[in-house]
């Protein structure tokens, strides 16, 4: 069974159509690249994958591991292995970095009918993953992205992504923002969460990420639909020639 | 007595509540003609209604309707009930000082090994005491109020403490409210905390009521002197009963280079009036206020604060923050005065509402009279709803819905709970803010 299914999706945001009829199929293990124009609809269908409120699907379907993704609230999505690694995450005040990841945590495993963490336990892993990724500790104790740098705010979402680990990763331009070291520390981040039962989504401009992680298959989207699907090889065409010949063809 | 003034029903009944409650508190000829005053101010007006324009936003016409009969001073059967209801409201760490139905109650309270420096009376003992000075402190409490006034008339105990000059009090003094009677009553208290120079103390105050009590009127007062150099520190929890009223005043004036830091959280009683004033005396002073209103169903709270500045080079904060459920309201009044001599006065204001729903409401009003030109004044309000995109952020990373409102209420309220130099104290605000979030789930 394939992981996700994207089928003819149609998606509006007040009453403008975004997404026209997209279609994508991604299979567990599989790495996928997104490319295409700025406005082309690429956060627009992870937010619709994610369940942000605020769009209308007026046609097409998403199935999840089989099941209708668009009937479950956000929290199901999650605790049954969605990810969204924003373009833009939020800073929210007053809440603890650590304290908002325990509670994500174990309210996904509680939702899955697992057994919570103990604090030792859950310490003990953040340390683990945040030691990977070069976060410093104290980072962990301030607001959830509060004041953090556009390139630590992207590092504390890889952060998640391997706490969760989730069944699906969705990453919305995680190399914006990113210098070259803190790209590379993300990318490999990101490789070692790549297995088997595991898929992922990458949604980029630029070819240099997909240097890093290499993608199975890279799409391009124009103007909210998938006009061109290939290997790796498509992401260096792209960064040659640019996407304006694919627009043509949308 | 002037015989042909026709006297209200509410008016006899209130003539023959001040006759109870003298009975409960004798105290001397002075004190029975302050009392008799204080009745007729009150008459003048009655309950305040929405055309007195401190009371626009908090009709007690409506709210209240009347002033229920004074509560009987408590037998055994009613102590028994308050000492049930201590077990959840006492704090550990803290001196306990409990009222029971208006009434002092020694045998809950711990008033022996008092520390050096600190007396701890009943107001019935302190009166008696014939203390000139200290009765015209308790009774400076400004009458123009009509509920001052109201609770001036029927007064019948309280708390008298008085903290040395040098003193520093680590244990914080905790007074408890106790409701406790079975019938339908009011009580009306008085206390006063008189800390003098180079002195520092923690109060808490809680309202509370025992098992099985649940519609009375609690009316209360305070003073407070802070005397030059020292630190009081005051939180102040309203968690009556869902039926209850809680009327409060306080008078506070500090001293020179004082320092008065209050945390005031209420999440109980159906109507809820906390009414403030804060005067400088002396310079380089400063006063942190800070609030929390936790309401729900159809709860109505009011906080209302002048902060006075009479005098140069003090400094005045005001941090309030309301979450409103369901169809419950929240008013916040902030009057900041500079007079003229208050040169490089530096006070701020700022309140945030937070609507959880559509009927919620939320009144803010600010007022800043400025008479002195070299200030730093300045207020800020916001109000609306919780931000979708933090919400959904939360969501997406698994919290279901009520989890990732509850998180954001918390961290809204955590700004203003934040403001408790206890650690313990700090818990326990933060745990009662927990309590209330969780029975929303
Ligand atoms: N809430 C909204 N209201 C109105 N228009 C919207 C809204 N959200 C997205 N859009 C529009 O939908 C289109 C697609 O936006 P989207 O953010 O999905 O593009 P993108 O491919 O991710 O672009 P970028 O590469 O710049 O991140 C844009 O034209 C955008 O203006
Ligand atoms: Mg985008």
């Amino acid at each position: 069974m394939s992981l996700l299914e994207v089928k003819n999706l149609q998606v509006r945001v007040e009453d403008r159509e975004i997404l026209h009829g997209l279609s994508l199929t991604v299979n567990p293990g599989e790495v996928h690249a997104i490319m295409g124009p700025n406005g082309s609809g690429k956060s627009t269908l992870s937010h619709v994958i994610a369940g942000k409120p605020g769009y209308e699907v007026t046609g097409g379907e998403i199935l999840f591991k089989g099941e209708n993704l668009l009937e479950m609230a956000p929290d199901e999505r999650a605790a049954k292995g969605v990810f969204l690694a924003f373009q833009y995450p939020v800073e929210i005040p007053g809440v603890a970095t650590m304290n908002f990841l325990r509670t994500a945590l174990n309210a996904q495993r509680k939702a899955r009918g697992e057994s919570e963490y103990s604090t030792p336990d859950f310490l003990k892993k953040v340390r683990e993953v945040a030691k990977s990724l070069n976060i410093p500790q104290d980072m962990l104790k301030r607001g959830v992205n509060v004041g953090f740098s556009g390139g630590e705010k992207k590092r504390n979402e890889i952060l998640q992504m391997a706490l969760f680990e989730p069944s699906l990763c969705i990453l919305d331009e995680m190399d914006s923002g990113l210098d070259i070291d803190a790209l590379r520390i993300a990318a490999d981040g990101v490789n070692a969460l790549r297995s088997p039962d595991r898929a992922m989504v990458v949604i980029t401009h630029y070819q240099r990420l997909l240097n890093y992680i290499v993608p199975d298959f890279v799409h391009v989207m124009s103007k909210g639909r998938v006009v061109k699907s290939g290997g790796k090889e498509l992401a260096l065409e792209l960064e040659e020639s640019g996407y304006a010949r694919f627009e043509d063809a949308a | 007595m002037n015989v042909a003034l026709a006297k209200t029903d509410t008016g006899s009944a209130l003539e023959a509540a001040l006759a109870a409650a003298r009975e409960r508190l004798p105290a001397g000829g002075k004190v029975a003609d302050i009392r008799r005053q204080a009745l007729d101010a009150y008459e003048r007006t009655g309950l305040p209604h929405r055309r007195i324009e401190d009371w626009k936003y908090t009709d007690l016409r409506v709210l209240m309707r009347e002033v229920l009969p004074l509560a009987a001073a408590p037998d055994a059967a009613v102590l028994k009930r308050a000492e049930a209801a201590l077990k959840t409201a006492a704090i550990e760490g803290t001196r306990r000082l409990v009222l029971v139905d208006g009434a002092f109650a020694p045998g809950l309270s711990e008033t022996n090994g008092l520390e050096k420096g600190v007396s701890i009376r009943s107001l019935r003992e302190a009166l008696d005491g014939g203390d000139g000075a200290l009765q015209a402190q308790l009774f400076s409490l400004d009458t123009s109020n009509p509920m001052v006034a109201l609770n001036s008339a029927m007064l019948t105990d309280g708390v008298v403490i008085e903290i040395a000059d040098g003193t520093v009090l680590s244990r914080p003094l905790h007074v408890v409210h106790i409701a406790a009677g079975a019938a339908a009553s009011s009580m009306f208290t008085r206390s006063l905390l008189r800390l003098g120079k180079n002195a520092s103390a923690t109060l808490v105050e809680s309202y509370v009521a025992a098992d099985g009590t649940r519609t009375y009127q609690a009316h209360d007062s305070l003073v407070i002197a802070i005397g030059d150099h020292s630190r009081l520190d005051h939180v102040r929890l309203v968690e009556d009963a869902a039926d209850a009223v809680n009327i409060s005043s306080s008078a506070v004036t500090l001293g020179a280079h004082a320092h008065f830091n209050i945390f005031g959280m209420a999440s109980g009683a159906a109507v809820s009036r906390y009414q403030a004033t804060i005067a400088f005396a002396g310079e380089g002073s400063r006063v942190e206020t800070n609030g929390v209103n936790l309401l729900r169903g159809r709860q109505h709270a009011d906080t209302t604060l002048l902060m006075d500045h009479a005098v140069p080079n003090c400094a005045s904060r005001e941090v309030f923050r309301a979450v409103i459920d369901d169809s419950a309201h929240s008013v916040f009044q902030g009057r900041i005065i500079v007079r003229p001599d208050a040169q490089k006065t530096d006070a701020k204001m700022m309140t945030r509402a937070l609507l959880l729903s559509d009927d919620a409401e939320a009144d803010n009003k600010p007022e800043l009279e400025i008479f002195a030109d070299d200030v730093t004044c300045g207020h800020g309000a916001t109000s609306g709803a919780l931000d979708e995109s933090l919400l959904f952020y939360l969501r997406a990373r698994g919290l279901p819905e009520k989890d990732a409102q509850a998180l954001l209420i918390q961290a809204f309220v955590g700004e203003a709970i934040e403001s408790i130099a206890n650690d313990a104290l700090r818990d326990l605000a933060e745990a009662t803010a927990g309590r209330w979030l969780r029975a929303r789930a």
